[in-house]
């Protein structure tokens, strides 16, 4: 069946706020409100927080990767003197059903396994006592009988499991959890044509976010009122946090979710169900509060999000001219035990899949696998990362094989300025960019020319010597289509992704923003007060932050897919202008002109053209409170000053039924280019930076300071993943990288000493300013950049890179095979 | 099971409790003092998040047993600096964004301190050296350095006017 689909029009910008202007706080490097509660040890993170007659929780972990559990006894942990409850899965579940899942058809998972552990760190019971340690002296007092099943960790064996290799029988005879292919232009045509097809296979290896807090939740449970309060360091509370009620069996009204900030998250607090729906109904078993803190075995065996995990089987096509036109990829991806997101992390992907480049035509297949590991959840880039550094290994596979300039290359093939706004095959906009310029400023910044003479003296020397390029897409402000649209059925296909404020101005003129989503390590309190302070032309000492909880809040999807600063703007524009508004009619009555000819100055409204006639936001905000008989009487003038505004997805559209156009869903696209200078150690496989250049696009900048912090921060974690890091399963499903000694995380040592940042302003056409998302980029792009700068100090030995982390082991045995091959 | 009582000052104050020999000092402090600024990121001792002076050395606190504490000086973040009057190593990581979710930070704090009263003019070696065992996952270091060589800078500056 051949039918066309029509592409919907691109909708008309809703922007208020033109970028250009002049500003007094966008744009400058502003010390951040957030830290000095931080720094003085005053943050109250999840651990800080105790509620009189507490209890807590210790969870007993499986040491088995598939197994039946045959029986548990707990006799010997519940007489222990201290102890107050010890609980099964099959206690937890008289009264708490299965936890939330965004994958349909949905893969059962709950917060204590029943019946069958799946992987190794599955909980499978809970003591809950007076004290942590006396909670844990219990765990070593229950005696669990297993009953091993065939363990799945290798993802191309498990797609073939059958009978008890498969973990989820009850969803069908297969551990494939979707097997699916997509295709976007005319991709077998331009195969067919191609004067050249490059070919890789690569694998990604399987990662996380480390937040240097685990994740945790307080919760109690008023049984007089039937409701729970859930202190938790999660976000998307005022998204979907509803649906932990559902878990609890309550109607949503009956559990409020109280924000704490969070010791980082990078991703990997998103939402976090296990740990708060598990805390909650413990608290209602118990009587009395729980707190559950994940400890940092926990969190490496068992948190809600390990990052991705996939082998790729790549081709590129190009043509006579070397352009790049067709880009084939078959993915399978390890996802573990669980499912709670579904293939949405391919669907992210598939937003900028394409790169920064003019390719016409997309052939997908992915297969997601379920294997006996911790599941995926998201980890800064949510599988977007991976595509970048597909394209990027192709490019330079491409650059490789057919001897071309990377440089050149690149700048060939580029998205130009005149194109945009720029449809990519897979349906997706990229609103704005200039690539070239990025380009050109990372070639200045790091001086280019100048490292590649230095390369070639050090060549001379016999040192190992490389620079590495990627120019990689940084996709920001996700709609929610992404969540559901790759699914053979929707689901619950959900299209709002919204952020909500709301702002108060007291009656001495001070103002307190609330905001619908947490501290996550990012400055949302810095980017609420300096935005305000703009809309408001209010000094941001008067402005402070507050964080609501679901029972006051507004629509809040939270910070993830580089969303907030763009999203919260959009929301204070909006508060900005009810409040703006509401001000002049009082002002205006006050000083007796038309609010039409009223305007906001220095913390006071005046009469324009008028100086000295004015009056103060502290003596309208009285007014407004106090003074009601001494205004109009005008139903529409209320008491009181404070405003709230929701604010929608600046630019989106469905995807077609048949997903041939799968619409614009990830269109405010930031840019960067990253070139790092490595030197490798052939003798002990050791990669060191001699310099790191890193230029980003993320339009309007807010804050260069604190961008360039994100653009540092995701770099290292980029570095850790292309050398170091990766949750390790041995063939039994044995976690071997379970702590700090093992995963190795960069420390100092193994760092660049100086990421220079430069940044190129190219403002989007449809968010506030012009701002787009900059949270995830350093990761983004980091990958690639080392590999290339890796292949490039090596090509003397002709090594080319697979399989990421490239460790020193790694390395020393392919400069091994290449020496071997050459004698 | 069983305690003792140990005395130990902390900040400046004396405390005398009754503990579980096995209680870890940043729980003791954390649980039993409230102390809730210094915080627990590993509790296996790779992350460092949890340091704080014993007897001025820079210590991992969720190594050492409170008991080991009995009779010594223990300093966590609460004794440097207010939120209105920072202490200059603080006032130098506000300014120069060393931190961002601010969970190892009274670690690096603690550890920057020890350096700077042993050595006032540290180079970048003798910085990495000081806080290079401790593990931040928001900003890739490089502002931390900047921060203890900024902060070096601002007690110069203290001293030289005093």
């Amino acid at each position: 069946m051949s039918t066309i689909v029509k592409s919907a029009p691109i909708p008309p910008s809703r922007q208020r706020e033109k970028p250009g202007q002049q500003l007094k706080w966008i744009g400058k490097n502003i010390k951040r409100v957030e830290d000095p509660r931080l720094l003085t040890g005053q943050g109250r993170y999840i651990d800080d927080i105790d509620l009189p007659n507490m209890l807590h929780a210790a969870v007993l972990r499986s040491t088995r990767a598939h197994a039946r559990i045959k029986s548990i006894n707990v006799t010997a942990a519940a007489a222990l003197p201290g102890v107050v409850k010890v609980l099964t899965g099959a206690d937890i579940a008289r009264t708490t059903g299965p936890l939330p899942c965004f994958s349909n058809p949905p893969v059962e998972q709950r917060c204590v396994a029943v019946g069958r552990v799946r992987h190794v760190g599955e909980a499978v019971a809970v003591v809950v006592a007076e004290s942590r340690y006396i909670a844990e002296d219990a765990l070593d007092l229950i005696a669990v009988e297993y009953e091993d099943l065939p363990v799945m960790v290798d993802p191309e064996e498990a797609v073939k499991a059958t009978g008890d290799g498969v973990l989820h029988p009850e969803r069908g005879p297969t551990n494939i959890a979707i097997q699916r292919r997509f295709t976007f232009g005319p991709v077998d045509a331009d195969f067919a044509a191609a004067a050249r097809i490059v070919r890789r296979k690569l694998r990604w290896p399987r990662s996380g976010a480390q937040p240097l807090e685990t994740v945790g939740a307080v919760a109690e449970y008023e049984s007089g009122a039937g409701k729970f309060t859930i202190h938790m360091n999660s976000s998307m509370y005022n998204y979907v946090g509803w649906t932990m009620a559902l878990s609890l069996g309550v109607p949503a009204h009956k559990i409020n979710l109280v924000p704490v900030i969070a010791g980082g998250s990078f991703g990997s607090k998103l939402f976090t169900h296990k740990v708060c729906v598990l805390a909650a109904s413990l608290a209602r078993i118990c009587g009395r509060p729980v707190k559950y803190i994940e400890d940092r075995i926990d969190n490496l065996t068992a948190c809600d999000n390990h990052g991705s995990d996939r082998i790729y089987d790549a081709e590129l096509a190009l043509d006579a001219n070397n352009r790049m036109i067709g880009l084939r990829c078959k993915v399978l991806d390890d996802y573990g035990a669980y499912f709670q997101y579904g293939v949405g992390h391919h669907g992210n992907a598939l937003s900028q899949i394409v790169g920064p480049y003019r390719i016409r035509s997309v052939d997908l297949q992915v297969t997601a696998v379920l294997t006996n590991k911790c599941q995926q959840g998201a980890y800064r880039g949510f599988g977007s990362e991976v595509a970048n550094f597909v394209i990027e290994w192709m490019v330079d596979a491409a650059v490789d094989e057919l001897g071309l300039d990377s440089v050149e290359f690149r700048r060939m093939n580029f998205i130009r300025p005149e194109d945009f706004p720029y449809k990519i095959p897979t349906g997706n906009l990229y609103d704005s960019g200039n690539y070239a310029a990025v380009l050109d400023e990372a070639l200045r910044l790091l001086d280019y020319e100048g490292w590649r003479k230095k390369q070639a003296e050090y060549r001379k020397q016999g040192r190992y010597v490389g620079i590495g390029i990627a120019s990689c897409q940084e996709r920001s402000v996700f709609s929610a289509t992404e969540f559901w649209m790759l699914n053979e059925e929707a689901g619950f296909a959900l299209t709002s992704s919204p952020e909500g404020v709301s702002i108060k101005i007291d009656p001495l003129g001070k103002i307190v923003v609330s905001l619908n989503a947490p501290f996550w390590g990012n400055s949302p309190e810095t980017m609420a007060t300096m935005i305000l302070a703009e809309q408001l032309k209010v000094d941001p000492v008067d402005i402070s932050v507050a964080y609501s909880d679901t029972d006051h809040g507004l629509a809040g999807t939270g910070p993830g897919g580089s969303r907030y600063t763009v999203m919260v703007a959009g929301a204070l524009v909006g508060a900005a202008g009810i409040l703006r508004e509401k001000l002049f009619r009082v002002a205006g009555h006050m000083l007796e002109a038309s609010p039409g000819d009223l305007e906001l100055r220095d913390g006071k409204v005046g009469v324009k053209g008028a100086p000295g006639l004015e009056k103060t936001i502290a003596e309208i905000a009285m007014h407004a409170h106090f003074f009601r008989l001494s205004m109009p009487d005008d139903p529409t003038l209320t008491s009181g000053m404070d405003a709230a505004y929701t604010y929608d997805h600046p630019l989106t559209t469905l995807p077609s039924d048949d997903r041939s156009d799968l619409g614009i869903f990830y269109p405010i696209m930031g840019h960067m280019c990253h070139m790092p200078v490595v030197e490798v150690d052939v003798g002990t496989g050791k990669v060191s930076f001699l310099d790191y250049v890193a230029v980003h696009d993320c339009g309007t900048l807010v804050n260069p300071m604190t961008l360039a912090g994100h653009v540092r921060g995701g770099t290292a974690q980029g570095i850790g993943t292309a050398l170091y890091e990766q949750y390790y399963y041995d063939a039994d499903g044995q976690l071997l990288t379970a702590n700090y000694a093992d995963y190795l995380m960069p420390t100092l040592h193994e760092l660049p000493e100086n990421v220079r940042v430069g940044h190129v302003e190219t403002p989007s056409p449809y968010t506030e300013y012009g701002i787009k998302g900059g949270g995830e980029g350093g990761r983004m792009g980091a990958p690639p950049a080392i590999c290339s700068a890796i292949e490039d100090a090596l090509r003397p030995l002709g090594i080319k890179v697979d399989a990421l982390p490239i460790t020193p082991r790694r390395l020393r045995t392919l400069i091994r095979e290449a020496h071997a091959a050459v004698a | 099971m069983t305690t003792q009582t140990i005395a130990v000052t902390v900040n400046g104050v004396r405390y005398e409790r009754s503990v579980e020999p096995r209680l870890l000092l940043s729980d003791f402090l954390r649980h039993e003092l409230s102390l809730t600024g210094t915080h627990v990121g590993c509790e296996h001792g790779i992350c460092g998040a949890c340091t704080v002076l014993l007897d001025g050395l820079a210590t991992r606190s969720c190594l050492c047993l409170a008991m080991q504490a009995d009779g010594a000086s223990v300093e966590t973040v609460e004794s440097l600096g207010r939120v209105d009057a920072l202490h200059p190593m603080q006032q130098a990581f506000w300014e120069k964004h060393g931190l961002q979710c601010g969970f190892c930070t009274p670690g690096m704090l603690m550890c920057a301190v020890e350096l700077l009263r042993a050595n006032p003019n540290p180079d970048r070696d003798a910085i990495v050296e000081a806080i290079g065992g401790n593990l931040c996952r928001c900003t890739g270091y490089q502002n931390i350095i900047a921060s203890v060589e900024r902060a070096a800078e601002l007690q110069r500056t203290v001293s030289e006017a005093a």
